[in-house]
């Protein structure tokens, strides 16, 4: 079967003053019917401006998608206009966003900013989007749900807000949500709140679910396939569990080798690691492979040439030439 | 919200007394008074100007005729024009109906021209629209007004003979006439201060536009498909004009001092006006009444603007 959602050779690039810079460069990534799979990366990897590209909610200009393709469901997005978008935003695709507090509407109810996506894209009347909203709100365990649709969002915590935010992408019941670290603004007890929250709405909706984080715990948890992203590019992607198992990438075993361990006793506990140096600035990036100036198994080849992502495994790629010798 | 306006009143009192308390002071230390033509004017014998002004109590400590004109005010009697030989509030309610009709309907064009053409401007950013729009606010707010409205009254007066530049109150004619006649006399004083008012206001909507633009419910909003136009009218603007509606208020005293101006470059006879022939004619009952109520009408913008700002944005109470 086609996959939901399909980004073939994606390249999104913003205008500055120093130059282009190519935040997106070269993003192949895949999203099957009812699966969660988590993108990651460090901050500045473009994990976000990837899967902003996707509804074109970056800012045009500066940014521009400069080539890809953008296949949901068959048709490719990248050509629509904006108001051909407005059809897809919400109603097929729903976003969440990093920031719950800076992300609702501070002048508006909570219930007028959930039932708005609703009358925009399903014929209800105003009563109608109200009740629905009401049982969003009721569905996301939002406690009083008749009295708070008419509060505001400063009348909310944090987690609250983020619940707000997962009931209003989930109004009109899209196929993708694409949740852009939904967790990390969170305390940590809210954080498995709302993941748990999510993995709930995706089995009681069956939508896809995209998921973007820095964090591995957060992949661990939550994910069927992962797709690591390192300075605008994909350098290995996998079935979790492969890829916790058996990372071949040098970035993702450094990924996974900077999570503390608590399961080691204090014999075999070291130093955690941590990735040297930082990631590249993406005007004029060098030719060759982007970790390579961080990359501990650097060869002459790396600075030279660079690594395309290919199949390794069923299901596992990456991109790197350490492959290439064995 | 009723509670909240009461009690504003109530506190805008004290600041009423203070300001009226520095006007009287100011006034008393300035330079002549009502009679001090009298003891110029050689039909009147010095004797019966001195004892004119003792009746007056013009020679009485400061504080008590403070207090005499508090106490007075607080009666409704505002005083008497020495110059008009009329009672002071009857002098303003005749010129304050041509100050409020030009100020009102400049502050309107300004909102009228400002509003739509900041919002569009920040909508695109640095396209041609914005320049030009950029440009003809920063001419417009660099030209002051006494400049504009001459160079009105040259071409459209002078040289194009197209309208009048003489402000009248007593125009002949009834009905439809005398409607289309003062609004073809109020079109010069009101573009002039209407526009300087408007290109200022036009940067300031932009900004405050561009502000809420690149926050990220704007493009919470965006993702939820709701289309350009609904986007920027219901989540930007509406967000935006809590610091315009501020602006707004607060240049009110702003706007009625450069109506002062206006008003005697076209002659228009409204209580700016009246205040300048005042001062120059030492009249200082209408002068200090004219300041008053001046101070009154900034205090109750003031209070209009925390009013609009509560119904605006929710997150402050007014309580």
């Amino acid at each position: 079967m086609a996959p939901l959602l399909e980004i073939k050779g994606l390249k999104t690039h913003f205008s500055t003053d120093d130059g282009i810079l190519q935040a997106v460069d070269g993003v192949d990534i895949s999203i099957n019917r009812g699966e969660t799979l988590c993108v990651v990366g460090e901050s500045g990897c473009g994990k976000t401006v990837t899967a902003m590209s996707i509804l074109k909610l970056i800012a045009m200009p500066p940014g521009r998608i400069a080539a890809g393709e953008i296949i949901f469901e068959g048709r490719d997005l990248v050509p629509l206009t904006s108001n051909q978008l407005d059809e897809i935003r919400a109603k097929e695709i729903g976003f969440i966003f990093q920031e719950p507090m800076t992300s609702l509407n501070p002048v508006l109810t909570i219930g007028e900013q959930i039932a708005e996506s609703l009358r925009r894209h399903e014929a209800v009347t105003r009563k109608q989007a109200l009740e629905r909203t009401i049982d969003m709100l009721k569905l996301v365990q939002i406690p009083n749900a008749e009295g708070r649709v008419h509060h505001y969002p400063h009348q909310f915590s944090g987690g609250m807000r983020q619940r707000v935010m997962i009931a209003m992408a989930l109004a009109c019941k899209p196929k993708l949500v694409i949740a852009d670290e939904p967790t990390t603004a969170l305390d940590v007890t809210i954080q498995a709140q709302i993941l748990d929250l999510l993995q709930d709405m995706k089995e009681r909706f069956g939508m896809a679910v995209m998921l973007i984080t820095h964090a591995m715990g957060v992949v661990a948890e939550t994910a069927q396939r992962v797709v690591v992203m390192y300075a605008g590019k994909v350098v290995e992607e996998a079935p979790v569990d492969d890829l916790f198992s058996d990372p071949r990438h040098p970035y993702t075993q450094g990924l996974i080798r900077s999570i503390p361990r608590i399961d080691l006793d204090s014999e075999h506990k070291t130093r955690l690691e941590a990735i040297g140096g930082s990631v590249p600035i993406l005007i004029n990036p060098p030719v060759g492979c982007r970790f390579a100036p961080r990359c501990r198994f650097a060869m002459d080849i790396c600075t030279r040439k660079e690594p395309l992502l290919r199949e390794i495994a069923p299901g596992h790629r990456m991109a790197c030439h350490l492959g290439d010798a064995s | 919200m009723s509670q909240y306006v009461l009690r504003r009143i109530l506190i805008a009192i004290p600041s009423l007394l203070g300001i009226s308390l520095v006007l009287f002071v100011v006034l008393a230390l300035a330079p002549g008074d009502p009679f001090s033509e009298l003891a110029t004017n050689p039909n009147v014998p010095p004797e019966v100007a001195l004892a004119l002004r003792a009746k007056f109590g013009l020679d009485d400590p400061i504080y008590l005729r403070y207090l005499h004109w508090l106490s007075a005010m607080a009666h409704g009697d505002w005083g008497f024009s020495f110059v008009s030989r009329m009672n002071v509030d009857t002098l303003i309610l005749q010129r304050l109906p041509a100050t409020l009709y030009v100020i009102g309907s400049a502050q309107i064009l300004a909102l009228l021209v400002a509003i739509p053409v900041g919002v569009y401007a920040a909508t695109k950013p640095y396209s041609l629209f914005d320049q030009i729009a950029n440009t003809l606010a920063f001419v417009g707010f660099s030209l002051p007004t006494f400049f504009t409205g001459i160079l009105f009254i040259l071409i459209f007066s002078v040289t194009l003979d197209w309208l009048p530049f003489v402000y009248s109150t007593d125009i002949k004619g009834t009905g439809i006439r005398w409607v289309l006649e003062m609004i073809r006399q109020a079109i010069m004083p009101v573009m002039v201060l209407g526009l300087f008012q408007a290109a200022s206001l036009t940067r300031f909507v932009r900004s405050a536009m561009l502000d809420v633009i690149r926050l990220d419910y704007v493009t919470t909003a965006r993702a939820k498909g709701l289309g350009q136009v609904k986007v920027i009218v219901k989540h930007v603007m509406r967000n935006a004009m809590i610091p315009v509606v501020t602006l707004i208020a607060l240049q009110m005293p702003a706007v009625f001092g450069g109506a002062i101006v206006t008003e005697q470059i076209f002659r228009i006879p409204g209580i700016g006006s009246l205040l300048i022939s005042s001062i120059l004619a030492n009249d200082t009952p209408v002068v200090m009444a004219v300041t008053f109520v001046f101070a009154c009408l900034v205090v109750l913008f003031n209070l209009i603007a925390d009013v609009l700002y509560g119904w605006l944005d929710p997150r402050i109470s007014l309580r």
